[in-house]
């Protein structure tokens, strides 16, 4: 995985491409194929588990900025325009 | 290897998606969970978009008040989050046209390449003694994630936020963003690439 020492195409095309076989974007063949590289490939195994971790915390971030709560104020008036919008589309269903 | 770990199909229904539900047939129980989860998504979004915490206080309230103003207007509850996502990225955008803009600046693979620079620092554990305890690391991860999150070109970074934050779409992604799909796989890679460059040290001590 080192491009100063030989690059491996192979290994290079699994670093341009992981998100997608990740992502399920691949046809059958394709990841089929990437497996069978990775399997026999130790820095590739590395790269795609570093890159599925660094994926994961995105996953489970939150921004210890956000607030927890909406202020009384506000939450009323947004439960009005709720119930108003609601209230247009009539009583179906 | 599990080679899906985040396609929408694998997820049961989001919790967004039964409250929208509810308050669709009128039940006012799912207001609070609905609208204090939106908010923290939004104000999450903006936030890492805009840099200003009253901006980002703001447009989660207009993105908010423009949601529940038309809610009768939501056809399918399972597209809620897109829905929600493509207003407050609207909101988003005039508050940013009055901030400077940085000029966006595109990755290459090449510079993303683990080694090439030597990936994100790892921590030196010497011993049990000083290990750091696993909360103070994530507590620590997530302030790293989020200044790598910032340091990422703004194209970069919408993408990011949306697709393995917020977990939308590619198609939902590229619509809320107007970009084509392609376009989101490809800032979508490129941005992984740095996150995972930028962390790989911790993650290693975290996990
Ligand atoms: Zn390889």
């Amino acid at each position: 995985m080192n491009p100063r020492q030989a690059p491996d195409p192979e290994c290079q095309d699994i670093f341009a491409r992981l998100s997608e076989y990740l992502d399920g974007e691949l046809s059958p063949e394709e990841a089929a194929h990437f497996e069978a590289h990775i399997a026999a490939c130790p820095p590739c195994v590395e790269f795609v588990e570093s890159l599925k971790k660094s994926i994961d915390a995105a996953h489970r971030f939150h921004s210890p900025c956000a607030p927890e709560h909406v202020p009384a104020e506000v939450a009323e008036r947004l439960k009005k325009a709720w119930a108003a919008s609601l209230a247009r589309r009539g009583p179906e269903k | 290897m599990d080679p899906h770990p985040n396609t929408v199909a694998a997820r049961a229904e989001a919790p967004e998606v039964a409250w929208a539900r509810q308050l669709l047939a009128g039940d006012a129980s799912a207001f609070t969970p609905f609208v204090e989860s939106f908010q923290a998504k939004i104000f999450q979004y903006t936030w890492l978009m805009c840099g200003q915490r009253e901006d980002a206080e703001e447009v989660a309230q207009e993105t908010l008040m423009r949601v529940f103003e038309s809610f009768d207007q939501l056809r399918d509850p399972a597209q809620v989050k897109a829905w929600v996502f493509r207003i407050a990225k609207n909101y988003c955008l005039m508050k940013r046209r009055k901030s400077v803009f940085a000029p966006t600046r595109e990755l290459s693979l090449d510079e993303l390449h683990p080694n090439h620079d030597g990936d994100g620092q790892t921590l030196q554990v010497a011993d049990a003694a000083e290990r750091p305890d696993a909360a103070m690391l994530r507590g620590e991860l997530g302030e790293r994630l989020e200044r790598a999150l910032r340091a990422l070109p703004e194209s970069y970074r919408s993408v990011v936020l949306l697709r393995d934050v917020e977990e939308l779409s590619t198609a939902e992604t590229a619509s809320i963003l107007e970009i084509t799909e392609d376009n989101v796989k490809q800032r979508l890679h490129r941005g992984r690439l740095a996150l995972r460059k930028e962390l790989a040290g911790y993650l290693e001590a975290v996990q």
